[in-house]
């Protein structure tokens, strides 16, 4: 006999430890898509029962209760009740609590088993628990609620087997008939919620946790906020100067493939697509894969320790002056690394003027796929002095960059919130989680499911673009005396872009450089890669770095237009589509390509004329 | 009914940093749905008893970090105005039912 995969969904309250729960269970066996229809993260895995009876694990949204206040709390309500189109409704839940905050998590708890489905309840983070002196028991608790009770610690994978035990007994057995009743209101849920929590305590001895302490210096008026810049900026200074090591070796390693490729093949066209066109696009772009994964780490850990609260609290505040709420301030923060995610994470806002705006300034947070236009640009420009100690005028410059993103940022939204996206005053409540020691296996998944992203991207979209561009500048052929380059269907598309481009210090070649780049921004630096080893006649020139070329060719006038183009630009169509799809329609990802590619050429425009005026 | 020298209703927001409150009432009506139905969640109601944990920085001390339960959540002051509060002694902040089943 065979019967579909059973399907069980992973539930409760934000911050009870589902994540780590989920990792725990599943491993690195996870699918992440969306639910069709809404861009809310499906995340699925894999796992097996105690009888070996492989299951689906799903692991929903947080939730305070089945009456969504946002979104994402109304994809778990809707997945739960069998209403999520592309989602069977799931055959069995866990419950996952926190064991610290009983109390609080049994109200939407109870509503949970009021559903009669077969149920287990994950009582997790004892171990934290205990450290704030309270002591459960977790068979009491059980019996108060009907249903098994399990103590997991999912960070430390405690637990697990008599979890996967008590669902696999849950699915299979026949289940008894839920002790709540569906109708209940909230205050009746809390009385209850109460006396369950009650009943499961045996001891609760006050101690001073460790979190008051730390919020009293991290949350303080005026430390707290120096602590969250000096922090910022660390994160900044090692994006540049950690990743260089290791962007050097793969560079190295990109050139010594090019170098065997060359010898091995013979001298032609395929030779000349694999070393000019693959190699030399593609590898230019994997070398900043270190800082992704450098930034990325930073976020992981921030999120994992539950600072990112503390942050999006100091932040409010700042961002309440410009009409949106310390929640808008994690989805630009992972914009930093990437717009994608970032629009994503806008879920979580309630209000849906706020997070218009939020969507539509998140590009404007320097994300890292402008990094290796930053980059390049900035060593072939900016010269490695130290300004202070610690100090380079590199990092700062970079720093400037990402400043004036967020400068930029605020203003729009200041003008939005008074314009197109006019509402009441957006509202901030947020629970603070307790702090955690992360879990580096959690951390390290995170990193990995990101770094593999960004290099699919890198083995798809900027491999056919910049295989697509080597095309495009390899024919037709140029005549003996001619420039390749000019001669080529590339060159003659730029022409026609050269003449509106032009008047903002841009010349040819950056021209060039922004057809492929709407694909990714990074393309901006591969096809300038190509161009200039196609342009080359020689070996020797063809080894000579990036970095030497564009300097000897572009005036410093125009490489500071073309920083502050890459500032502003909408240079990502990924970035159009998600907009698309989260705002359902084309009318926003419309107005935010204009608006977007208006600032930049006003902005490269200024920074031109302003730097020629200078003398620079 | 109450401890006899505190008969004048505060709200949530006039209160010292530190001090602890029983809600004595919560004006709904002025709040965002969405954002009465997250505070009742998270358990902001009558007879809870909350403490005011941080407030945060410029002026206006804008938003503020309120201890319910073993929970710390962050609201903004128009929220904290909303709810109208007692002084209680510091015997800890306790969820609503707390100081229900304790009357």
């Amino acid at each position: 006999m065979s019967r579909p995969i059973r399907t069980v969904a992973l539930v409760g309250n934000p911050n009870a430890g589902k994540s780590a729960l989920f990792n725990a269970l599943t491993g690195a066996r996870q699918k992440i898509a969306n639910y069709p229809g809404v861009t809310v993260e499906r995340k699925a895995g894999r796992m097996a029962l105690s009888n070996g009876e492989p299951v689906e694990l799903v692991d929903l949204p947080g939730s305070y209760s089945l009456d969504p206040s946002s979104p994402d709390e109304a994809v778990t309500r809707d997945v739960i009740l069998g209403d999520q189109e592309g989602q069977r409704r799931p055959d069995a839940l866990v419950i996952v609590v926190d064991a610290a905050n009983l109390e609080q998590h049994l109200v939407f708890a109870q509503e949970l088993i009021a559903l009669d489905l077969p149920v287990v309840v994950a009582l997790n983070m004892v171990d934290l628990a205990k450290r704030d002196g309270l002591v459960l028991d977790a068979k009491a608790l059980g019996e108060a609620l009907g249903v098994p009770v399990v103590e997991t610690v999912a960070v430390r994978r405690r637990g697990l087997d008599a979890l996967t035990d008590a669902l696999q007994r849950a699915v299979n057995e026949k289940h008894q008939a839920p002790f709540f009743a569906a109708d209940l209101d909230m205050t009746e849920r809390r009385v209850s919620a109460h006396a369950i929590a009650q009943r499961a305590l045996v001891s609760e001895t006050r101690t001073r946790r460790m979190h008051r302490g730390l919020d009293k210096v991290l949350l303080h008026p005026w430390i707290g906020p120096v602590i969250l810049f000096a922090l910022l900026f660390v994160v900044f200074q090692a994006v540049f100067a950690w990743a260089t090591p290791f962007a050097d070796g793969l560079e190295a390693g990109v050139g010594f493939v090019s170098e065997r490729v060359a010898a091995i093949l013979p001298d032609g066209l395929i030779r000349d697509a694999i070393t000019e066109g693959v190699l030399a696009g593609v590898g230019s772009v994997v070398v900043f894969l270190p800082q992704i994964v450098i930034l990325f780490f930073f976020i992981l850990l921030m999120e994992a320790t539950g600072y990112m609260a503390r942050a999006a609290f100091l932040m409010d505040r700042m961002m309440a002056g410009v009409g949106l709420s310390g929640r808008s301030f994690i989805p630009l923060l992972s914009s930093f690394a990437c717009a994608i995610p970032g629009i994503m994470a806008t879920r979580s806002i309630s209000d849906p003027k706020d997070r218009l705006t939020t969507i539509l300034i998140a590009p404007l947070m320097t994300c890292s796929a402008r990094l290796p236009v930053y980059a390049v640009i900035i060593a072939a420009f900016i010269p490695a002095r130290s300004v202070g100690p610690g100090i380079g005028l590199q990092g700062l410059v970079l720093f400037a960059l990402y400043v004036a993103g967020i400068v930029g940022a605020m203003v729009v939204a200041l003008i939005l919130r008074r314009s197109v996206a006019k509402g009441a005053a957006s509202g901030f409540i947020m629970e603070l989680p307790r702090y955690q020691w992360p879990r580096l296996s959690d951390i390290a998944l995170g990193l990995w499911q990101r770094a593999w992203i960004f290099l699919r991207r890198a083995g798809t979209i900027i491999f056919a673009a910049t295989v697509v561009l080597w095309l495009l500048l390899s024919f037709p052929q140029a005549e003996p005396g001619e420039s390749q380059v000019d001669a080529s269907i590339a060159g003659h598309i730029a022409d026609g872009l050269y003449v509106v481009v032009e008047p903002i210090g841009f010349n040819r070649d950056i021209a060039l450089a922004l057809i492929p780049a709407m694909a990714a921004r990074e393309v901006a630096v591969s096809s300038l890669a190509t161009t200039y080893a196609v342009d080359s006649g020689d070996e020797e020139e063809t080894a000579m770095a990036l970095t030497d070329r564009l300097s000897s060719r572009w005036s410093l006038p125009t490489a500071l237009a073309f920083l502050a183009w890459f500032v502003f630009a909408p240079q990502c169509l990924s970035t159009i589509a998600v907009a698309k799809r989260e705002t359902n329609g084309w009318k926003w990802p419309v107005f935010m390509l204009a608006y977007l590619f208006a600032l930049a050429y006003i902005f490269a425009g200024i920074t031109y004329w302003l730097a020629v005026a200078a003398g620079l | 009914m109450t401890n006899g020298f505190e008969t004048r209703n505060e709200t949530l927001a006039e209160r010292p940093l530190g001090s602890v409150s029983r809600i004595v009432a919560v004006d709904w009506d002025t709040l965002a749905p969405e954002e009465a139905r997250r505070l009742r969640a998270l358990g902001i109601d009558d007879g809870a008893t909350v403490k005011l944990a941080h407030r945060g920085i410029f002026a206006g001390r804008d938003p503020l970090a309120v201890e319910i339960g073993r929970m710390t959540i962050a609201v903004r002051r128009v929220h904290a105005e909303a709810i109208r509060v007692e002084a209680v002694a510091d015997a800890g902040a306790k969820l609503a039912i707390g100081a229900d089943a304790a009357a």
